[in-house]
């Protein structure tokens, strides 16, 4: 046990810990809604809702049909992912012509109405979602208790996040992805059906979003307003890193994460507020963000 | 001499005039008649929300900018003015118009960032200003974060009129409003409301015809966002407390479906929005959470079918200009 | 002719009146957390052991009508004082009751005091509502903040704990149990290493139990309660906090937690309730009923309040024939003494604080535990006269003033 700053080692990599499991979820969310904006144009203010559904679906399927964590894993962004694709098929299309406001307005509805329900049926207190056995307990590393399930969080994020990367920069998958963002018709006239990879994309996006919520429901607890409290957080992210890229995305959510874990152990009543701080001195530096085209 | 097409257009503007005179006429006398048939509480608070709505028209209906933040001067203002009657024991008069000065400062603040950028990004960046400073308004003493400033004095009117009196304070209420509502009216009517219609329509148009819109824009939201202070400053009085709930996004939510439902860029829209969205929430409330449902269900139908609004649909069906 | 249809109504009005002139109308409203973390220890139960209440009264015996209405304030203080405002104004609403939060608490006692009706204190604890804040029209019922750090407090310290890092809700209530407890402590020959504040109903405490860890106090004062001490004590688990020879203080905590946390987790944590189902014959034989409505649960302290509260205050109502003067009404609670099967005999003191005893309890082990809701052992009983603050002590301009 050594000291930083005369901050205890342990306390000061504990709370470095902390944030980079809260810049997991935000790369992670960060990372669905650059990919969604992308491929329609759309901010999607439902993420946030999407990804508490991820964590109330995980719950539900523990709660009532014994369904462990693994498997929800696999099953719980399929499944939100498929609401998803209902959503872009039924509504989103429908307003594709219009001002892109109304996109926004639009999601912030469903976002309403998704936590509305949920709040109504589950109160607005938390439901417990334990570790799963595999992952519980945790390591001593001499210089911080590191628990095994928050390591694991990062290491999956790490994962899914560059996995992503590449199936969108290094795959043909992915580059038709890419064209078809730059200049749908002409990738039309290729024979590649778009609105499909468009709603497709959509439902992946939601996936992920879905996907972080599983993860985080053994640690946040699953609440419905999770997702508002986050997805605010992730639009300041995605406003300071920029819509450009999806590299751009994930540096960025980790990155901000860490900076908001450090202003916890130095200056700890700044730390919900410091990644706002940056997006301000961001806009008034470098409008277009770190990674993105200027607007 | 006049032409034909001179004539038509000076026809076209006396009608408009009439159908917003003859509009405003029956709101007043609804307005004046009403404390004696419903809870002037409930009529108050209806009021304080239209201004709020009409203060947020300016800039989507007008300027064409989304800001998913305006709780943020409403609250503040709220709160400075809560503040200003309680702490300093200031007459009502001048705590109103300490919260009004909360909200123009703040919405310089606010603007020169937020006006970096356009569309999506200045919703965004609006969204997150107000949940930051909903974020120190949980934790600042100024605030009483989850308690909220309790126990503000109604004050005398003027050191004379006592506001405890629920008439007088509706009186005070309505006059405050309406005044502002015509200062918005008469904003909208001004060469500056012009250039602001341009900078909406087309806005490099506007900027080759030599005009700063950053300029135009940052004083309209300025604007903006003093009036929405207004309104949180009467509400603060009224109801004698401030709390987090008027800094919360939701309130920003809010004051969207308001505008929306009741017709954005129309000049009654967000009045008629706000009285039945208070309305609504007060009537449903035993529903608890469904009311946050209904919300969110009236925003997506609005936005796939009924974009005008209420009274954009009646003005389009009248073919009147309301 | 119009004339003489409004004589006619203005007639038939006066019949009526006449006619019903006998009979008491009384509303009680509900005011409560139905949705949020405190809805377990409130709630649903509470509104339960009002109805039980009203049934006990017999209205009909003492020529009374009582209503009961039920809203849910969300642990607002604006929606909170609306409710209450509506309810005053225009629904004749006579008498508000339970009101979990104190910060909501304030905001109504506020209100109740304008429109001089009633309200009685069941949920919230903060003790500045027989102090600095003490109003002729509010009786403040269950337990309070002094109570709790006087009582779990005391004993913790005197145990040995005497290093303390307190968890804090950042609100009235939190702030006022930290205040509260902090005084105990320091009279105790024990010193408050540090605080952190935290939101309420917050769902991740593990930046904030890091901070505890890091402090090295014996004891991690919770200065919360509800869904926010299950968390706490929860996470506290997985960071190894008692592994690691630091324990918690659970100085709020309701059997609905210790129902929720389960007893391998709870045992042997010490806390303090007024009343205990499973005390004596007439506890059960009462919460018996009262799972009528809430199969599976057990009557926290709050709940019993609110039984006991709504049954001495319907007394008063028909000592008065009328429950439109809401001092009077107080001023005939205190004058009556309190007697009902939960809490016994107690009396209402003249800053507006209930008297009762308290009762220290430890949480069994799962193994000490032998049906469903056996989960307090009793440590101490603490006599009425000592339980609650001392009336010199209040700085309650009622009394002094």
């Amino acid at each position: 046990m050594f000291e930083i700053f005369g901050i205890p080692s342990q306390a000061m990599f504990a709370q470095l810990l902390l944030g980079l499991i809260n810049g997991s979820f935000y790369a992670l969310l960060s990372l669905g809604l650059a990919v969604i904006f992308g491929m329609l144009n759309i901010i999607n203010f439902t993420h946030g809702a999407q990804y508490m559904m991820g964590a109330f679906v995980a719950y539900m399927l523990l709660q009532y049909l014994g369904v462990n964590y693994w498997a929800a894993l696999v099953i719980v962004p399929i499944l939100v992912g498929l609401t998803g694709i209902l959503i872009e098929r039924v509504l989103l299309q429908r307003i594709q012509k219009l001002d892109h406001l109304y996109g926004l307005i639009l999601t912030f509805g469903l976002a309403l109405i998704i936590e509305g329900l949920f709040r109504d049926y589950y109160g607005s207190s938390g439901q417990p979602y334990d570790v799963p056995d595999a992952l519980q307990g945790g390591h001593n590393l001499g210089f911080m208790f590191l628990p095994n399930y928050r390591a694991w969080v990062i290491g999956f994020s790490l994962v899914v996040c560059f996995g992503t990367w590449f199936a969108i920069e290094r795959t043909r998958l992915g580059s038709y992805l890419r064209a078809a963002t730059e200049n749908p018709t002409l990738v039309r006239a290729f024979g590649i059906n778009v609105p499909r990879m468009v709603t497709l994309t959509y439902g992946f996006g939601v996936g992920l979003a879905a996907l972080a919520g599983v993860m985080a429901a053994p640690i946040y607890n699953v609440s419905p307003q999770m997702g508002s409290d986050i997805i605010i957080v992730v639009f300041a992210v995605v406003v300071i890193g920029g819509m450009g890229s999806i590299m751009g995305a994930i540096l960025t959510g980790f990155t901000l994460g860490i900076v908001e874990g450090l202003t916890k152990v130095f200056f700890p009543e700044a730390s919900n507020t410091v990644i706002f701080f940056i997006m301000i001195i961001v806009l008034l530096v470098r409008p277009a963000g770190f990674f993105g085209r200027s607007a | 001499m006049a032409s034909a097409a001179d004539i038509s257009a000076i026809k076209l503007r006396r009608d408009t005039d009439l159908s917003l005179a003859v509009a405003a006429a029956a709101l007043l006398a609804c307005l004046i008649v009403a404390p004696f048939v419903l809870y002037p509480v409930f009529l108050m608070k209806a009021l304080c929300f239209a201004l709020f709505a009409c203060a947020f028209n300016l800039l989507i209906g007008y300027v064409g900018l989304v800001s998913f933040g305006h709780a943020l001067y409403f609250g503040w203002a709220g709160y400075l003015a809560a503040h200003a009657a309680k702490v300093w024991g200031l007459q009502p008069e001048l705590a109103v118009g300490i919260g009004t000065a909360t909200g123009a400062v703040l919405g310089l603040l606010g603007g020169v960032v937020a006006i970096r950028r356009q569309g999506i990004y200045f919703a965004m960046i609006t969204l997150a200003l107000a949940q930051m400073m909903y974020l120190v308004a949980l934790r600042v003493k100024l605030t009483g974060g989850e308690d909220g400033i309790q126990d503000v004095p109604r004050g005398r009117l003027f050191g004379v009129l006592d506001l405890n009196n629920e008439m007088t304070m509706y009186a005070f209420v309505l006059v405050v409003v309406l005044a502002a509502f015509f200062l918005i009216y008469r904003i909208i009517n001004s060469p500056f409301g012009e250039v602001l219609k341009a900078i909406r329509e087309n806005e490099q148009r506007a900027i080759s015809l030599g005009y700063r819109t950053d300029r135009y824009k940052l004083v309209a939201f300025v604007l903006s966002a003093a009036l929405v202070g207004l309104a949180g400053s009467l509400k603060s009085i009224v109801f004698q407390l401030a709390s987090l709930t008027d800094v919360h996004w939701t309130m920003s939510g809010e004051v969207v479906l308001m505008t929306l439902v009741g017709g954005m860029g129309t000049v009654f829209g967000p009045v008629v929005g706000a009285f039945l969205i208070v309305a609504m929430e007060n009537y449903l409330a035993p529903l608890g959470q469904w009311v946050l449902v209904i919300q969110g269900a009236i925003f997506v139908v609005c936005v796939l079918v009924f974009r005008r609004g209420i009274v954009g649909e009646l003005a389009n069906w009248l073919r009147v200009k309301l | 002719m119009k004339f003489a249809a409004s004589l006619a109504f203005a007639a038939a009005a006066l019949i009526t009146t006449a006619a019903h002139a006998q009979t008491t109308n009384v509303k009680i409203g509900v005011l409560t957390d139905m949705s949020s973390l405190y809805a377990d220890a409130t709630g649903p139960g509470s509104v339960a052991a009002a109805k039980l209440a009203v049934q006990d009264f017999d209205p009909a015996a003492h020529n009374m009508k009582v209503d009961i209405v039920v809203a849910d304030h969300q642990n607002k203080p604006d929606i909170g004082s609306n409710i209450a405002r509506q309810w005053f104004d225009v629904d004749h609403v006579d008498a508000i009751v339970d009101v979990p939060n104190s910060g909501v608490a304030l905001a109504v006692s506020d209100v109740t005091r304008e429109k001089n009706k009633v309200f009685l204190v069941s949920g919230a604890a903060i003790s500045d509502l027989t102090g600095p804040k003490c109003s002729p029209n509010t009786i403040h019922w269950t337990y309070d903040t002094w109570m709790l750090a006087n009582s779990t407090g005391k004993s913790v310290v005197k145990t040995g704990g005497d290093t303390w890092f307190f968890l804090t809700s950042d609100y009235a209530f939190g702030h006022a149990l930290e205040r509260d407890t902090t005084a105990v402590v320091l009279a105790n020959g024990g010193k408050v290493l540090g605080h952190v504040a935290h939101p309420l109903n917050n769902q991740d405490f593990s930046s904030y139990l890091l901070q505890a860890q890091a402090s090295k106090a014996k004891i991690i004062g919770l200065a919360n309660a509800g869904g926010d001490t299950i968390n706490a004590i929860k996470q506290g688990a997985e960071f190894g906090i008692t592994a690691g020879g630091q324990h918690f203080a659970g100085l709020l905590v309701f059997i609905s937690d210790v129902q929720a946390l389960g007893l391998k987790t709870a045992q042997g944590l010490v806390l303090t309730e007024t009343f205990y189902w499973d005390m004596n014959d007439a506890t059960r034989a009462w919460t018996k009923r009262w799972q009528v409505d809430r199969p599976g649960k057990f009557p926290t302290m709050n709940q019993a309040g609110v039984y006991s509260a709504v049954l001495h205050y319907l007394k008063a109502v028909a000592a008065l024939k009328s429950a439109d003067d809401g001092k009077a009404v107080v001023a005939e609670m205190k004058k009556l003494p309190t007697d009902d099967p939960l809490f016994g005999n107690g009396i209402v003191r003249a800053d507006g604080r209930k008297i009762h005893p308290a009762y220290l309890f430890e949480v069994k082990s799962p193994a000490e535990s032998k049906y469903p809701g056996d989960d307090y052992k009793l440590r101490a009983t603490i006599p009425a006269d000592q339980a609650f603050r001392p009336m010199k002590d209040d700085n309650c301009p009622l009394v002094s003033g």
